[in-house]
């Protein structure tokens, strides 16, 4: 679609984007491991201006007990944002749109997490949006692979997130929240970089089929420069002095 | 629901073996949709209705056009609202109260594939600017479901959307007033068009059946609009797809998508 009319600019004719990346530029990401006592694994992830908590609990016994599989752990998600995360109060409730997105992501960290190894139990992982700027999705799933890899639950990889998108008519990396308002399309991805599988996926706005290639194209880009991100920060944490095992 | 249907081993067997021989459980090629009728105008009430059937699965659409009060940030833009949900007589494990994830996933995956396609142009249907707009309201009632809800709720909604009729209205001491027996033709631009795909082992599958949905490892739903363009994506299930694939199932949801595209527009 169009998006919605602003006076921002969001493409110079420079190439510079409306909060001075490149095209092909993320946001600064920090994540640190580790940060909840109560918790069985946690993180805490910058993303832009989205700041998400994540804590995850379990294996553990599975409540209400008929969900619990006697083949294979299961992974419950909840994706939330607090009120106070955005420019208008959001209702606490959870809303369509969180139900949505915690399935979503749910679906994109199932493939990594090894279940199997856990029968009739569940892995809860909890994400809280604390501030939200665009690509919440994309940081909430990156940061929940951290903490679920913290909470020391055997996994096939980490799964990266990043969304690819188009403002301006431009293909850009790591859309912002006045792109994804005013920009042409949004697709986020999450990507599990050594099984090379894309596990999250969606798409809103227009893309030609050259612009989709090419979308997927610098989304697993980014979502590799986000991976090693991820892993230092559990090196940081395993390794308190940061040094490569 | 839609998600986690329970089928029998043998019959999860048989599905596979004779995918490895190159062949589907009720004859389809891969990349071969069911057979997809659209009656329009089935509830004479609705100001636009359609019945999509999909082999078994079994959609009603019907789009509801009154005035409304525009969003405090989108004054100068009608509204369109989307939903869907799964009737208790479509399946056994349809349950009534409020609605589950997955169908809540259904509703916002349909809704994302009209919306963002921009189909039609919500600039054309405000009354007053920041005080009356149109709003158009597409529910879509599954009546009968053999897997591929998502496809089934696109086609109902394009189709129904596409042959409803706007109500003509003038506005009287700023409130907007119903002329009746008026209509003008919906402001569409483009016809979307959803195409999802079941990823079972290594094979890709268009428009799977119940008993496909119930044994797939992912799938996908690609909508594309008439010129081509990729649209609205929405990927499911518990495992990833590889670039190479993305490619291939979007190319297909186009060329798949084209060929339902006119059995849409001749339904009018």
């Amino acid at each position: 679609m169009g998006g919605r009319d602003t006076d921002i600019v969001l493409l110079d004719e420079n190439g510079i984007r409306c909060d001075g990346r490149k095209v092909n530029e993320t946001r600064k990401v920090t994540i640190k491991a580790g940060v909840l006592k109560n918790a069985n694994g946690s993180a805490y992830i910058e993303f832009g201006d989205n700041k998400i908590l994540v804590g995850v609990y379990g294996p553990r016994d599975v409540h209400p007990k008929h969900m619990s599989d006697t083949d294979t752990g299961i992974l419950r998600c909840r994706y939330h944002m607090a009120p106070f995360s955005v420019g208008e109060r959001k209702n606490p409730a959870p809303s369509r749109r969180e139900v949505e997105i915690s399935k979503v992501i749910k679906e994109a960290l199932e493939p990594a997490v090894m279940l199997k190894e856990f029968p009739r139990t569940a892995v809860d992982v909890y994400m809280e949006v604390l501030q939200a700027d665009g690509g919440t999705r994309c940081a909430a799933l990156t940061g929940a692979s951290v903490a679920l890899a913290d909470a020391g639950i055997p996994m096939r990889d980490l799964v990266a997130g990043c969304a690819a998108g188009k403002a301006a008519d431009a293909v850009i990396l790591d859309v912002n929240n006045e792109e994804d308002q005013a920009g042409q399309a949004d697709l986020p991805i999450g990507y599990m970089p050594n099984l090379k599988k894309i596990t999250l996926l969606q798409l809103d706005g227009v893309l030609t089929p050259e612009e989709y290639k090419q979308c997927i194209e610098i989304g697993i880009d980014g979502c590799n420069q986000v991976y090693e991100i991820q892993k230092k920060a559990l090196q940081d944490k395993f390794f308190a002095t940061g040094e490569k095992q | 629901m839609s998600d986690g249907l329970i089928i029998d081993q043998l019959k999860k067997n048989q599905i596979l073996d004779l995918l490895k021989e190159g062949k589907r459980v009720d004859g389809r090629q891969f990349d071969e949709p069911r057979k997809l009728t659209i009656d329009i105008g089935v509830i004479p009430k609705a100001e636009g209705s359609a019945r999509a059937r999909l082999g078994d699965t079994e959609v009603v659409a019907g789009v509801k056009v009154q005035p409304e009060r525009p969003f405090p940030d989108t004054g100068d833009k009608g509204m369109l609202i989307c939903t869907a949900e799964i009737l208790p007589i479509a399946h056994p494990s349809a349950e009534t109260g409020p609605p589950q994830p997955p169908v809540v996933e259904l509703a916002r995956v349909t809704d994302r594939g009209i919306r963002e396609s921009g189909m039609l142009d919500m600039k054309q249907l405000v009354l007053e600017k920041d005080k009356s707009v149109i709003g158009v309201f597409c529910d879509n009632a599954v009546t009968d479901h053999d897997g591929n809800l998502f496809d089934a709720c696109s086609y109902a909604s394009t189709a129904a959307i596409n042959a409803c009729k706007i109500p003509k209205y003038e506005m009287q001491d700023e409130k907007p007033v119903k002329i009746e027996g008026e209509f003008t033709e919906p402001p569409i631009t483009t016809l979307p068009v959803s195409v999802t795909m079941a990823k079972i082992g290594d094979f890709i599958l268009v428009d799977p059946t119940i008993e496909e949905w119930g044994i797939m490892d992912a799938r996908i739903t690609i909508t594309s609009n008439s010129d081509g363009n990729v649209v609205a994506l929405q990927k499911g299930g518990s495992d990833g797809f590889s670039q190479e694939e993305l490619i291939k199932c979007a190319e297909l949801s186009v060329k798949v998508g084209s060929k339902i595209r006119e059995i849409i527009k001749q339904s009018k």
